[in-house]
């Protein structure tokens, strides 16, 4: 499958499909499980991921997990830590930098204020918003999303949307999802999963209004899953 | 009946909990009563300050600065040698070795732990001993820093499972979340796992510390055993401990050596309750 720049692919399918092992194979985090095997290629740029260094990849393919995992650090920190380890130490570059991943991930106006307390003390949906900012920060070129709603409420839900909605003018995104419906909202392209096995993949609307394979249709229109 | 037995192994289990801490009140009690009895002689500062400890001349000088410097030297030498090898040693365990190097580090670091300290002693005597003694040109090498080494292989078992423990129980969410991030393997274990653990790993060097301070039978045989305030790492010591179990044998009993040692006790008692509380402080604080 072809994944374009500056569009949202959403990956659908029930739990145990394979589509959280799919976003796992494209920036290598699978290669922590020992039991982990992989075949065939995944290619960025032209190039095998796998020819790459693992650190530069992972800059370059950033990822949001499914519960926010905020680092036991300040709001600040949290952000920070990203830049800096990307060897930026001018403080004022670093501020700069955070400022406008805050803005990105549209949580700047609530923790303007408060930047030095801890991060555990922001709300879930705040989290989940500062992880995407962490994320920003290190100014990848690809993000994943790996069920980034799933632990959020309605109103958190549709501010993470619109940012990922403004977020793909940037960026090139790729959106793991249980949510049908959010899959239709935001995705440009649709991927459907089943078992480990792409069943059908095609622009968002095809997939919802003519969707080719049965059990694609049976899916999206809420027969199993 | 059935309700009777119940009643009867309640209060049996009821009475061995009391026990054990009926049993620490009774020994403190105990060393407060022997060892308090002194202060009527001999004022605490002295005790505590004095700068010579001669127990059995005419009248008997009862300070135990050299003692309590001997223990304290020996003791930071011991932690400066097992910290950073014991954290490094955990962190390698749980980061980075494969498994099975893991199993057969964990087993070898177990054992380390069940051999006999005065064994241990027995060895540090027959190679250490001689190895301090030419290495650095000394007239002995029954030294401070011989003890020091010794100690640290003694409090490495306690911090590197510990630590160990803490690294290991950082949720694994932390680890990959450091990694999308494009973290290498170091820089994961520098600003995240080590953070994240850091109070379960001062807990662990805490309790190696605890270890370290209470350790006697070692010690008596490698670190010289000369009660004098210590002028460097390489000179001879002698511990709190050492002193107690050396002289104890000899003090005639109601004799103000006598009172003097069970003093020498309730400054160990207090210095090891200290460690175990700060330990037991840098849990809780993980676990809240």
């Amino acid at each position: 499958m072809e994944i374009w720049s500056h569009e949202i692919l959403s990956v659908i399918g029930p739990s145990n499909s394979g589509k959280t092992t799919f976003l796992r194979t494209l920036n290598r985090l699978s290669d922590l499980h020992t039991a982990f095997r992989m075949s065939g290629a995944v290619e960025m740029d032209k190039r095998d991921i796998r020819e790459m260094d693992v650190e530069i990849l992972r800059r370059k393919i950033g990822m949001v997990f499914a519960l926010p995992l905020p680092l036991p650090l300040s709001i600040f920190e949290n952000v920070a830590y990203g830049i800096r380890m990307q060897g930026v130490r001018n403080k004022h570059e670093l501020e700069q930098r955070i400022e406008e991943a805050l803005r990105q991930g549209y949580l700047w106006d609530e923790v303007k204020d408060r930047l030095d307390e801890s991060a555990f003390k922001l709300s879930g949906g705040q989290q989940q918003r500062l992880c995407i900012a962490r994320t920003l920060a290190v100014q990848p070129e690809v993000i994943l999303f790996d069920e980034p709603c799933s632990g959020l409420d309605p109103v958190s839900t549709a501010k993470v949307e619109d940012a990922m909605v403004e977020l793909k003018k940037k960026y090139t995104i790729v959106l793991v999802t249980n949510n049908v419906k959010q899959a239709a909202r935001v995705g440009d392209k649709t991927a459907f999963f089943l078992s480990g096995e792409l069943v059908e993949l095609d622009k968002t609307d095809r997939i919802f209004t003519a969707p080719q394979d049965r059990r694609t249709d049976d899916y999206i229109s809420g027969k199993f899953g | 009946m059935r309700k009777f037995k119940e009643f009867v192994i309640e209060k049996l289990i009821l009475l061995c909990g009391l026990a054990s801490i009926f049993f620490v009140i009774l020994i403190f009690l105990f060393l407060l009563k022997e060892g308090l009895a002194l202060f009527k002689i001999e004022s605490p500062l002295k005790f505590l300050f004095g700068k010579s400890w001669y127990p059995i001349s005419e009248p008997p000088r009862l300070g135990i600065l050299p003692l309590i410097l001997g223990s304290l030297l020996v003791t930071a030498g011991a932690a400066v040698i097992s910290v950073p090898i014991g954290v490094g040693c955990a962190v390698y365990i749980a980061e980075v070795a494969p498994l099975r190097i893991r199993e057969v580090l964990k087993a070898g670091i177990e054992l380390l732990a069940a051999i006999p300290s005065v064994v241990l002693g027995f060895i540090g005597m027959v190679t250490l001993v001689p190895l301090v003694k030419n290495m650095f040109h000394l007239p002995t090498g029954l030294t401070a820093l011989s003890g020091s080494i010794m100690l640290a292989f003694m409090a490495m078992p306690t911090i590197v499972s510990i630590a160990e423990d803490a690294l290991y129980s950082v949720p694994k969410t932390y680890k990959e979340g450091a990694f999308a991030l494009g973290a290498t393997h170091w820089q994961t274990i520098w600003r995240v796992m080590l953070p994240a653990a850091s109070s379960g790993i001062l807990a662990a060097v805490m309790l190696g510390i605890g270890r370290v301070i209470g350790e006697t039978m070692a010690v008596m045989m490698i670190t010289g055993n000369a009660a004098v305030i210590p002028r460097s790492i390489l000179a001879p010591v002698r511990t709190l401990t050492a002193t107690i179990a050396a002289e104890m044998g000899e003090a005639v009993v109601g004799s103000e050596h006598y009172f003097a040692l069970f003093a020498i006790g309730i400054v160990l008692f207090v210095i090891s309750f200290a460690i175990n509380v700060t330990a037991d402080l840098c849990l809780h604080k993980k676990q809240s």
